[in-house]
């Protein structure tokens, strides 16, 4: 039984993508930056509404550029009226002000297009955390709580654009589906 | 409807003056700024029109589908309108434009100022733009602007999943009762004299589709004609094409529905003008 438990885990682990071509390409961008230490301080920005999942894990923060003491961060929305994207600009700029940045800009960029593959390994495991099932191709989510493939669309949208609502036909918990895109 | 064409029919006259002091003025603004205006007024005539959904709906979930469709209309008005405003360079802001200007300036086609009706006339109308911005935008993203063309790519995926949602509603709701198939096909009927307007091309942008910048809209009818007339004769509907075809919108020519969705849209910046959030 216990075994049997394990192995399912581990099977819903392995559901999880662990690297895909647009997060590599995003992880080894960063990498290669020549402001780790602004990447470093970005870490502590949270998406407002998915406590825990930092605008890097979910592929907001797309770069970020100094010139002198100027620092220009740029992002890019999630869905085109997300309302979230005025705060996260706020957010990023208190943060880099805190921390004795204070020549900081925010643009919001449009091109590349945000998808669910920019979100990162550790952003998918934390959606799972806060019980938010996280994307996959077919839209066909398993149940963050009992984990079961016996779920059902409720709507298309959820609590946010970017969430769907479904429900698990076993343990008939309601929950959130981020949507694939 | 056949009020709204009496009502426009007797406007126009009364109108001459205004029309020819709004001829001159736009002919003073550039064709791109107008090309992007119009869809921006689009969008946020059709935002405003989800919103009001917003605690109507039929029940909860569907009351928040709305209101996030509404959503994603909006962001996408912003987005045209910051363009707008920057191509225009005469220092408005995207809320200038959108709260800030007359009935008559603005120039969304007529389907998007339509009241709301009941549900099925929403999801008709919502149906037949999904299917129509899926093929709209899927030219726009390779427009030669890349302003643009990030604005498209952006709001495709978007669209392809509004369609995705009203299908299935169309489906259910011209298969359900038998009230709710009366329903729909009066919306069809309704909706079908307005939808020709999308294929128009406005004068302004004919040369934006010889730069490769605009697309060419008349090109799309066939296209949606025949996604539109598959999709509903699975459900047994015959969906012909309307001889009498309401246009005007892009002229600044509108319903008397438009100045009242204006009035409420921007009471606010009009009682309180640079009132901020």
């Amino acid at each position: 039984m216990v075994n049997a438990m394990i192995s399912e885990m581990v099977d819903n682990e392995l559901v999880i993508p662990t690297l895909n071509p647009i997060f590599a390409q995003r992880s080894r961008f960063r990498m290669m930056s020549k402001c780790p230490e602004i990447w470093d301080i970005l870490d502590s920005v949270y998406d407002p509404e998915l406590p825990g999942l930092t605008l890097w894990d979910l592929g907001v923060l797309q770069d970020v550029r100094v010139n002198g003491q100027q620092i220009l961060v740029i992002i890019t929305p999630t869905y085109s009226g997300c309302p979230a994207v005025d705060m996260m600009s706020q957010d990023v700029i208190t943060a880099l002000n805190t921390a004795n940045y204070n020549d900081v800009k925010v643009k919001v960029t449009l091109a590349p297009a945000w998808c669910t593959d920019m979100i990162s390994p550790a952003g998918k495991l934390q959606l799972a955390e806060l019980q938010i099932a996280p994307p996959n191709k077919d839209d066909d989510p398993d149940c963050p709580v009992c984990h079961s493939e016996n779920t059902q669309l409720l709507s298309q949208f959820g609590s946010t654009a970017c969430k769907a609502l479904h429900q698990c036909q076993d343990c008939l918990e309601t929950f959130d589906y981020f949507k694939s895109l | 409807m056949g009020t709204d064409v009496n009502t426009v029919q007797t406007t126009k006259k009364q109108t001459n003056t205004m029309q020819t002091k709004q001829t001159l003025m736009s002919q003073s603004q550039s064709p791109l700024f107008r090309f992007v205006l119009g869809l921006a007024d689009d969008a946020v005539i059709l935002s405003h029109r989800l919103s009001q959904w917003c605690s109507n709906g039929p029940y909860l979930e569907e009351d928040i589908a709305l209101a996030n469709i509404a959503l994603d209309y909006i962001g996408r008005a912003r987005m045209l309108y910051q363009y707008a405003a920057e191509v225009e360079g005469q220092n408005r802001s995207e809320d200038d434009l959108a709260y800030l200007r007359t009935e008559r300036e603005f120039t969304n086609l007529l389907i998007h100022e339509l009241p709301i009706g009941d549900f099925a006339f929403t999801m008709v109308r919502q149906f037949f733009l999904d299917v129509f911005y899926n093929l709209y935008l899927e030219e726009l993203v390779k427009s030669k602007d890349e302003t643009i063309a990030a604005i498209a790519q952006k709001a495709i995926k978007e669209t392809r999943y509004h369609l995705k949602r009203s299908e299935p509603w169309i489906r259910q709701l011209s298969e359900g009762t038998e009230e709710s198939r009366k329903r729909t096909l009066l919306a069809i009927d309704e909706l079908k004299e307005v939808v020709g307007e999308l294929f128009e091309m406005p004068d302004w942008e004919v040369g934006l589709v010889d730069a490769g910048i605009a697309v060419d809209r008349q090109n799309l009818k066939p296209a949606w004609d025949k996604y539109v007339q598959t999709f509903l004769s699975a459900s047994d509907i015959d969906f012909e094409d309307c001889q009498l075809q309401i246009t005007g919108g892009r002229n600044g020519i509108h319903s008397e529905h438009l100045g009242q969705l204006l009035s409420e849209m921007q009471y606010l910046q009009k009682t309180y003008p640079g009132m901020k959030w």
